[in-house]
């Protein structure tokens, strides 16, 4: 039988294989160069940017849960004018599509961040996040309300030809009514999920684990929260989707896809083992074989008993 | 390649709760510097390498190396889950490891006088760093602190090394004065300090005891460096997980424990952070 094809498209995005390294995990992704050829993966979503410079939050930033952690790093960054000038031109010689996480504390915010990151090369395609928990205005507070995230979204949209993924909270009631909101007001796929929102005390100090309080929760733990999500929204409006949510092996990224994910994010992994990534992608075209498929695309949301999905 | 699946060549017991591990490591005992960690994962090979919990992995910093023998020891106490799965780890199995990691201390100019000061577990990479600083023929005054006899965990050995090296000058400090002067260790710096002029100092222990090293170097003019803590997720610098705050013009700024430490300058860092 002939190499299983991996190769997928996302918002017009063209990866080589459907998997990818979560924001905020993989920092720029060259931290990772020393441990995985970053050539071998489908795409990075590089780490949250802002209009501005943020120094983050205070430490402690990160607590360990059941097979998870707690984070609240508060979207810590150099601004986007060093990320173009500095970090960029680094990642240029690499074969890899650059989703760039945007984030901030307006709508303004949000347009500044993308029409100065618009036309450059290098530049694969924005992921809007409207959905971190970790920062006190804009971030989440845009992601739990359709109406705000459409707003974030359509300002974006008028300012940039890029491919738009916008990240979606799991924090809600009604995801697939936010889904739907971005959706019309002009985003290309969704990624989900973001962390949920969790908290832990420190009993022998009598105090919150993190200087934040409160925290994201990712990895393993939230699995099937966010394959639940995935569904719902795949299942409500056969959208593209990028689904993340603690994905360690490629059986967890098969269980996205069938769920209705086009492609993943390897995100809490790469903290425990560098390599995630590209052993799902391995793991992926293992699967393949052993299931004789041919092309990775007849999985998309097979879970919901159609045949031939996208 | 910095990822290394590695042997254990002995995992001891050696004090209260403390363990002596030794991982067949050639690589990583050649490169290793003094102040530089290892990223361990606590699940063995086989055994739990697809366990998710405890799920990061445990920065261990390097305690010493024998590069004939491509051994790398790590010296740790078992304070929660993931250090007591450690403990448990058997001769011949084998542990992921990420490193050597981060940035170590400085040498000194030849011929330095220096001091390190070395606070509970401090004593694991200090003792690493006294070593390398008596191969190069420096004079070291190494002051240990702990709060009783039973958690001076490397007794012994500077004792030992007391005898070997004229050059290497030991003191002992416990908070209930069952061993050595009473007080904290920073007292004893006090004295060392007054009597002696040292070059450079370093040290590492419990954050506390940090900052009052750091306070009393800063009254006696003597540059240091300072070995920090922080919990950690990637250990490479991606996940910005290990934030401690450092004093910059006009302000500050957090930087990466795990890569732009885990060594800083003493004077740089902003106790005030938490």
């Amino acid at each position: 039988m002939a190499k299983p094809s991996l190769s997928v498209e996302i918002a017009g995005i063209k990866m080589k294989n459907p998997v990818a390294a979560a924001s905020g995990t993989f920092g720029f992704g060259l931290e990772y160069a020393p441990f995985v050829d970053l050539n071998r993966l489908g795409a990075v979503f590089v780490k949250g940017i802002t209009r501005y410079p943020q120094p983050g939050n205070p430490p402690p930033r990160l607590v360990e849960t059941p097979a998870g952690v707690l984070n609240a790093i508060g979207l810590q960054n150099p601004g986007v004018e060093k990320f173009v000038q500095e970090i960029l031109p680094a990642l240029r010689p690499y074969d890899l599509p650059v989703i760039v996480n945007i984030a901030g504390t307006t709508v303004d915010d949000y347009a500044f961040v993308a029409a100065s990151l618009d036309g450059l090369p290098g530049v694969a395609g924005l992921e809007i996040n409207i959905s971190c928990p970790n920062v006190r205005h804009g971030g989440m507070a845009f992601g739990v309300d359709p109406a705000s995230a459409a707003l974030v979204v359509g300002a974006v949209r008028e300012v940039t030809g890029l491919p738009l993924i916008v990240k979606l909270t799991p924090n809600v009631t009604d995801i697939v009514a936010v889904a739907g909101a971005v959706m019309e007001a002009g985003a290309d796929a969704l990624s989900m999920i973001n962390t949920l929102l969790g908290m832990s005390i420190d009993v022998r100090r009598r105090r919150p684990a993190l200087a934040n309080i409160t925290g994201g929760l990712s990895g393993p733990a939230i699995r099937p929260v966010a394959v639940r999500a995935v569904w719902e929204v795949y299942r409500a409006l056969k959208v593209p989707i990028v689904g993340m949510g603690g994905i360690a092996t490629a059986q967890d990224a098969l269980e996205f896809i069938m769920a209705g994910a086009t492609a993943v994010a390897v995100g809490t992994a790469n903290l425990f083992n560098p390599r995630a990534t590209v052993e799902v992608i391995e793991g992926l075209e293992r699967f393949l074989v052993e299931e004789g498929i041919g092309d990775i695309r007849e999985l998309i949301g097979v879970a919901h008993g159609e045949r031939g999905a996208r | 390649m910095q990822q290394h699946e590695t042997p254990v060549l002995q995992n001891k017991k050696v004090g209260l709760d403390v363990y002596r591990m030794e991982l067949f490591a050639p690589d990583v005992a050649a490169q290793a510097r003094p102040g530089q960690f290892l990223h361990v994962s606590v699940h063995t090979k086989g055994r739990g390498s697809d366990c998710y919990d405890p799920l990061l992995r445990r920065p261990l910093s390097v305690h010493g190396v024998d590069v004939k023998r491509g051994a790398v020891a790590l010296l740790y106490r078992v304070v929660g889950r993931g250090t007591a799965l450690l403990a448990r780890v058997k001769e011949g199995e084998l542990l992921d490891v990420l490193g050597p990691l981060g940035r170590g201390f400085s040498l000194p100019p030849a011929g330095s006088r220096v001091v390190l000061v070395a606070g509970g577990m401090g004593v694991a990479p200090l003792y690493f760093l006294a070593e390398e600083l008596l191969r190069f023929g420096h004079e070291v005054h190494f002051l240990a602190g702990a709060r009783r006899l039973e958690e001076l965990y490397l007794l012994g050995d500077l004792l030992a090394l007391e005898e070997k090296r004229p050059s290497f000058k030991p003191s002992f400090a416990t908070d209930d004065g069952s061993y050595g002067f009473c007080g904290p260790v920073t007292g004893l710096l006090e004295v060392l300090l007054a009597a002696v002029k040292v070059d450079r100092a370093y040290a590492c222990g419990p954050r506390q005891m940090l900052r009052e090293a750091a306070g009393v170097l800063a009254r006696f003019g003597v540059p240091g460096e300072v070995s920090l803590e922080e919990r950690m997720g990637c250990g490479v610098g991606a996940c910005l997980s290990c934030a401690c705050r450092v004093r910059e013009a006009g302000g500050f700024s957090y930087r990466r424990v795990c890569a732009d430490g885990p060594v800083f300058a003493a004077e740089s860092v902003d106790w005030e952070d938490r």
